[in-house]
């Protein structure tokens, strides 16, 4: 078991294994359209370390490596924006006050959902910035007394099921604008749901990637009222 | 390389930003508005890091791959409170997704419509 601990502990183990999980998933979502690449590599990833019974802590000393290139990925997010910003400069004002009803009918509902189910306080406190980016809803989640770490987890799956299901959703809901479609993902789902856009569209990415940075300082404006009230 | 060198420069001036000057927005994003601001003013030509950028953003779901993979460490404290977690990541996720949408495409609308007439 030491030795498996030891080997899987390579940072080479972690990486290779992400990147085969990833490139399978991509083959996957050639075949079958609706397989989402990044549910698809996480299930096997996460199904192989169980199964086999690798500890988490082995598989992110490869791990951390790969989350490494979110920093100059986001960054780059800039050139989807740039070339949007034409698009969006004339609708500035919808885009604005889009994510702001969005980010604070989100705060709202997930308050009101935990509450309603019975969740704990704790709980409550690290769900309600769970649209924003993962930094972020970190921060604010630990501010208001809520768990950081619950936070973190909160946040990437909320990015993961809206960047699955909120573009058919939107679809279904005949919302069909590069506009509408980019704030709402970008809002809701932030950085996973960008990425997801940035595969279909570079305008909607664009937008996306401008939503997600303005709910970000919604959220973290609308917090501060909840901090004082609490 | 060059653009590969430009976006972790402005990555690392994100994070000196958060850090050193204490914005209250993480480095990512807040390199990335650099960024933008930058390519706005002119002082960053697109073609100078259009390739790296492309390469990176085509392949971002990958990066947030190990992340998710984490949650597996929390899955017995997700397992107490499992209701009110799934309940709430599905359908508050679904509220902000509809409103959003539907507020920008609305008043997107509404501001085209203003703007043939004036």
């Amino acid at each position: 078991m030491d030795e498996l601990r030891a080997f899987a502990g390579q940072p080479l183990f972690g990486i290779a294994l992400t990147i085969s999980a990833y490139v399978a998933a991509l083959w996957l979502n050639g075949k079958r359209s609706w397989v989402h690449p990044l549910f698809a590599t996480t299930g096997s990833l996460i199904a192989l370390l169980l199964v086999c019974g690798i500890p988490y802590d082995a598989y992110r000393e490869g791990g951390d490596l790969i989350t490494f290139f979110l920093g100059p990925t986001t960054v780059a997010l800039a050139v989807p924006l740039y070339k949007a910003i034409r698009t969006m400069r004339r609708h500035l004002k919808a885009v604005v006050v889009g994510v702001l009803a969005g980010s604070a009918a989100g705060i709202a509902s997930s308050a009101f959902l935990v509450w309603l189910m019975g969740g704990t306080r704790e709980l409550l406190l690290s769900m309600l910035p769970k649209s924003v980016t993962s930094p972020i809803a970190i921060e604010l989640a630990g501010q208001l007394g809520g768990s950081p770490q619950l936070a973190g987890v909160f946040t990437v799956l909320t990015g993961l099921i809206g960047s699955m299901f909120g573009p058919a959703m939107l679809r279904l809901l005949r919302i069909r604008s590069d506009l509408a479609i980019g704030a709402a993902v970008g809002t809701s789902a932030h950085g996973i749901g960008t990425g997801r856009l940035v595969r279909e569209s570079e305008v909607q990415a664009g937008i996306s990637s401008m939503a997600m940075s303005l709910a970000g300082i919604v959220t973290s404006l609308l917090c501060i009222p909840i901090y004082a009230w609490l | 390389m060059k653009g590969f060198a430009i976006l972790l420069l402005f990555n690392l001036a994100g994070l000196a930003g958060h850090h050193l000057l204490h914005v209250p927005l993480p480095g990512n994003v807040l390199g990335m508005l650099l960024l933008l601001l930058c390519l706005l003013a002119g002082w960053v030509k697109l073609a100078w890091i259009e390739t790296a950028a492309q390469f990176l953003l085509k392949h971002m779901l990958l990066f947030f791959a190990p992340t998710i993979v984490g949650v597996i460490a929390y899955f017995t404290e997700i397992g107490r409170q499992w209701l009110p977690i799934v309940a709430n990541l599905f359908v508050s996720t679904a509220v902000v997704l509809a409103l959003t949408g539907w507020v920008t495409g609305r008043l997107a609308r509404e501001e085209e419509a203003g703007g043939t007439h004036g």
